[in-house]
Formats: structure tokens, sequence, C-alpha cells
């Protein structure tokens, strides 16, 4: 598994696979084939030693350091990864995949079901966290991976990186779960729930099998608009809109009457996120992806001890949380820590100081790049 | 390296499964690693310790003493570290009797409050002391549990458990057991469960 990537179309940007199945899924369903939408940056080691796989948010895609075919945006992860970084393609062979379910080239709803010849919509089983490590898993195999040196990742991100030490103990040494959780809350359910209920809320939604032309528009929209309330903080959206207006000056600039359109910037703001969320995403991924998360509960199999689901851990583990993150609290990734301690494994948790809420994990972190480099450094070493 | 640190260190065997609480950037831990092949861990409440330690390669949780021993479990650890912390505790007694649930032995060190200077400031100047090994007013000190070293042993007997060796020092240099309670400005103690008050 040496070719060089400039030989082996495996390796590279924007790449697809498509693995033979049948895929079984936890849900007791499997899928005929797996089509997986993926990125390579940098080069496998000769001993397969520095492999990373970076793992994304509900909704992200492959594109962690480069540029976004649809959007032309940088990666989502440029803070992290790219030269001189924490996770430097120099050093690193890194890997990161579009997630089962989702909508930017691996199977997912918006997929053709092979025996309707139609698109899966509602009719694609429903997928969980550990569907989404085993796809990963997969893809590692066609790429000749073996064994990761880590895996990392944020949010939903982190849960797959959590699961990814449970599901296949052998094939990680470390793990990086940063503004994450072990289990969704019953708020963090709740909010999803608002947001599917949008969707499907839409007339134009229509059961699921809407034409691609035609999607649940609006509802998606509001979707994005309440989840996106949970990725900031409420320090953060007043120092950043307070009650400022769009068009007045000030309050008691009453010209023109009161309304209902966007008056407030902070409205303005949400409507914009939503209106650009829907030219990325598709709705049913939306939907699926949700009820994966809202299904994640590492403790689950266990009667609800989580340190029995790490017992005889090998991996080294470094969690991150955010001051201001009340999606995934800092009380979260202490849960984690604990359980990991209570199950004897080497463990690094910190918690950083931030204002900007559970988005923290995206933007610029200096002390998270400095744990996140001087941890995966660690374990090369090691 | 500090004399108290050293003197910390020399009591670690090789080899041992460490974890030193309150380890701030992790100097120690790091010492103990690479001379002397500890599996280290550690705990520090400051975030930018934590950064520092992971930084260095150390298994490192921001945490505190107080709470989060309870999570590991029993024996866990050759050797718990709790290096000039002990005065910091809201509860030193439980935490003592944490760490050698958690760990077959612990190295104990803290300043003397009974050290004649201490003595001297209080009993002729009528003020808290603000000492070398002291050197924060009472209003601003993170050390709210100052014991002498009388106390200490006291308190280790009360608690039924029995101190294997001690050092002491002054100046940065050891000095004799006698009279330390009065001359030395700091104590290193190492405790284990006393084996025939186990159960």
């Amino acid at each position: 598994m040496l070719a060089s990537a400039a030989t082996d179309n495996r390796f590279g940007l924007d790449r697809r696979a498509i693995l033979p199945g049948p895929f079984a899924l936890v849900g007791g369903q499997s899928l005929s084939a797996l089509e997986i939408g993926y990125e390579t940056y940098g080069t496998l080691a000769p001993d397969g030693g520095n492999a990373i796989l970076i793992c994304h948010a509900l909704t992200m895609d492959q594109h962690v350091a480069s540029l976004h075919p649809r959007t032309g945006k940088p990666g989502w992860w440029t803070r992290l990864v790219g030269a001189g970084l924490p996770i430097d393609p120099a050093r690193h062979f890194i890997i990161c995949a579009n997630v089962l379910g989702g909508c930017a080239g691996s199977t997912g709803p918006g997929s053709i079901d092979p025996a309707t010849g139609d698109r899966y919509g509602m009719a694609f089983p429903v997928i969980t966290i550990r569907d989404m490590v085993n796809a990963q898993a997969a893809l590692l195999d066609h790429l000749g991976v073996a064994r990761l040196a880590a895996v990392i990742g944020g949010s939903m991100g982190g849960m797959q990186a959590l699961d990814w030490a449970v599901a296949h103990p052998d094939r990680v040494r470390s793990v990086v779960a940063i503004a994450s959780a072990a289990r969704h809350s019953a708020q963090n359910i709740a909010f999803h729930e608002v947001g599917r209920q949008a969707i499907m809320a839409d007339p134009d939604w229509a059961g699921g099998n809407y034409a691609p032309a035609k999607p649940p528009a609006a509802g998606l929209a509001v979707a994005r608009m309440a989840a996106h309330i949970t990725y900031l903080s409420e320090a953060g959206l007043t120092e950043r809109f307070g009650r400022r207006l769009q068009n007045r000056k000030t309050a008691k600039d009453n010209k023109g009457g009161f309304g209902f359109d966007a008056e407030f910037q902070v409205e303005s703001y949400l409507r914009h996120q939503g209106l650009a969320f829907v030219e990325r995403f598709d709705a049913n991924s939306y939907l699926y992806i949700t009820r994966a998360m809202d299904y994640f509960d590492l403790a689950a199999p266990h009667d609800g001890v989580l340190a029995h689901a790490f017992a005889g851990t090998k991996a080294r583990f470094a969690l991150v949380s955010f001051t201001s993150d009340w999606l995934y609290p800092t009380a979260e990734s202490r849960r984690i820590v604990r359980a990991l301690n209570a199950a004897g494994a080497a463990v690094s948790f910190v918690e950083l100081e931030s204002p900007f809420g559970h988005d923290a994990f995206l933007l610029d972190a200096p002390e998270m790049n400095r744990v996140v480099d001087g941890f995966l450094r660690a374990g090369e070493t090691a | 390296m500090r004399p108290d640190l050293a003197a910390i260190a020399a009591a670690v065997p090789r080899g041992a499964r460490v974890l030193d609480i309150g380890c701030g950037d992790g100097a120690l831990l790091a010492y103990l690693r690479d001379t002397k092949g500890v599996d280290a861990r550690g705990i520090d409440v400051s975030a930018a310790n934590v950064a520092g330690a992971v930084a260095r390669g150390l298994s490192v949780m921001q945490g505190d003493a107080d709470a989060d021993l309870a999570d590991y479990p029993d024996d866990a650890f050759d050797m718990a570290i709790l290096s000039d912390t002990l005065q910091a505790m809201q509860r030193p007694a439980p935490v003592l009797l944490e760490l050698l649930r958690i760990a077959r032995r612990a190295v104990v060190s803290f300043p003397n409050f009974g050290h004649w200077r201490v003595r001297a400031s209080l009993a002729v100047g009528g003020r808290m002391p603000v000492t070398k090994t002291l050197p924060v007013s009472w209003h601003e000190t993170p050390n709210i549990h100052f014991c002498t070293i009388d106390d200490f042993r006291a308190l280790v007997a009360e608690l039924g458990l029995a101190i294997e060796s001690a050092a002491f020092l002054s100046r940065g240099t050891r000095r004799p057991s006698a009279g330390a309670n009065l001359f030395a400005e700091q104590a290193v103690f190492v405790l284990r469960r006393d084996q025939a008050r186990q159960h």
C-alpha cells in the first residue's frame, strides 16, 4: 500500500470510493454497497504509523482543509489542519470522510436505492454514530490504513472519535474529542426535534420525496436557525448584535412603523444563516444525521456505566471543552473523563476559556491548538 | 530542580504509576517520566497549566483534588504526589485518605507553619507571616489550611496512616529530624497505609 499519492487515485482531494457490500447497520438493515466521499492529505508513512482520521460535525463535510467545491469557502478546520499546524500534511496522512447519511458524496437518503432505482428518501434506514464509524473503518480498509495514530473530531465528530475507541479499540492509538459528549441530553434531542419538525412541516418536504430542485427550503432554513442559536453563547450574541436594529439608527426612530421584517440584526443574521445552509445541505440528510446523534449514548449498552464502555482501552484520550458551550457543556466532557479515569485510561482534559459558545472549536483557539499539538506529538514519540 | 521536588523525586520508584495532584505545568512529572520512566498522570486546577503539561506530552486533567480523586479506582497508582498543595485543600484529611486509597504510597510536601521565622513573625510582629516559602499575604493566599510538622504527624496518626520516611528542608538543604518542627521550612513525608490497621 505504498503507492504514492501521485499515481494512486485513492489518495487526494475530493475522492469517491465505492465499497462493495453488504454493509450491515446497527439497526439490523444493510446497504448493498457503500459510497464514500472523502479527502486525504499528506502521505501514508511506510510503517503506516502517521494516519489521522478527522471526523466532521453535523453539517460539515470532507473538505476539512480544502476549498469547498460548491461554496468556494476555505475548509472548515484550517485553523488546526495545514502546514505548520498541529495536524500537518507534511507529517501526517490525514483522512476526512463525509459521514454515512450525509449529502457530500457519501451514501445517504439522497442516494439511489438500488432496489427501486429511485432516491431512498425516508426509505433510507435509520443510521447511528456507530454506523458512521464502521463506514469510516471500511474506507480505511480500502485505503490500506490498518491503525490510526489518532482520531480527532469536534461536536458530532468528537462522538465518532470516542466511539472509535469503543468500536475498534485495536485500530486507534489516540483519541481527541473536542466540545463533545458521550450521549445526547434531553435538551440536545429537544432542539433537534424542533429542527426536524420544521422540515417535516414544510409542504415541500412531501414525506421526504421532494425533487432536488424543490427542497423544503423554508423548513430546513428554520431548522438551521434554531440549531445555530445553540452553537453560540448568549454573551456572544449580545456582544455581536445586542438589540441593534437593521435599518434604523435608534430604537426611538419609528419612521415607517413597526413590523415583522428582520428588524433586529440578530434576525437578519439568522435568516442569512438559514438561507445559506439550504444552498449546501440536504433536508433528509439533516433528519437522518440529527437522529443518529440523538440515539448516541456510549453507556447505554453497559447499563448506563460509561466506564464499562471504555474498559480495557489502550488508547490515550484528550478532551477539550469550552466555558461558554452550553450545547455540549464541560460537565459532559468531565463525565467522560471520570469514566476514562475509572477505566484506567491515559486521559488529558482541559476546559478552555471562550466567549464563542459551541462554535469555539472551529474558531481561532491557540490553547486548543497547543493542547492538540502536544498530545499528538507525545503519541508520535511513544 | 527545586530541593523539595528533588526530595519528592527521590522517593518515587523507577517505572511507578504516578499521579501528581496539583501538578502545575508538569515539570516534576516530565522529570520523573524522563529520568525514572514512570507512567505519569496529573491533575491541576489551572487551564493554562494543564495546556502546558499536555504540550509536554503528559496525561493531565483539569480538576480539583477535593472533588475529582473519587473517580479513580482503588490502587490505581503506585504513588500519589501532593506537592506543596495540601495547605490549599478545602478538606485536607479526606484528601489524604483518598490519596492512600487510589495509591499504595503518597508523597506529601508542605510549608512548615511551625518554622521559627513564622512563629517570630506572629509572636513579635503580630502579623501573619510573609516569608520566602509563604510569599503571599493572608487575604490573597490560596493556602487556607496551614499546619506545622507536628500537626501533620498528629493528623497522619489520627487517620490511621503510617509515615514511611520524611525529609526536612531549610534554605534548600536537608536538615535532621530533630527540631524539624522549629527549624525546617518545608517537610516531605512518604506515607503508606498502616498495615496493622487495615481490615
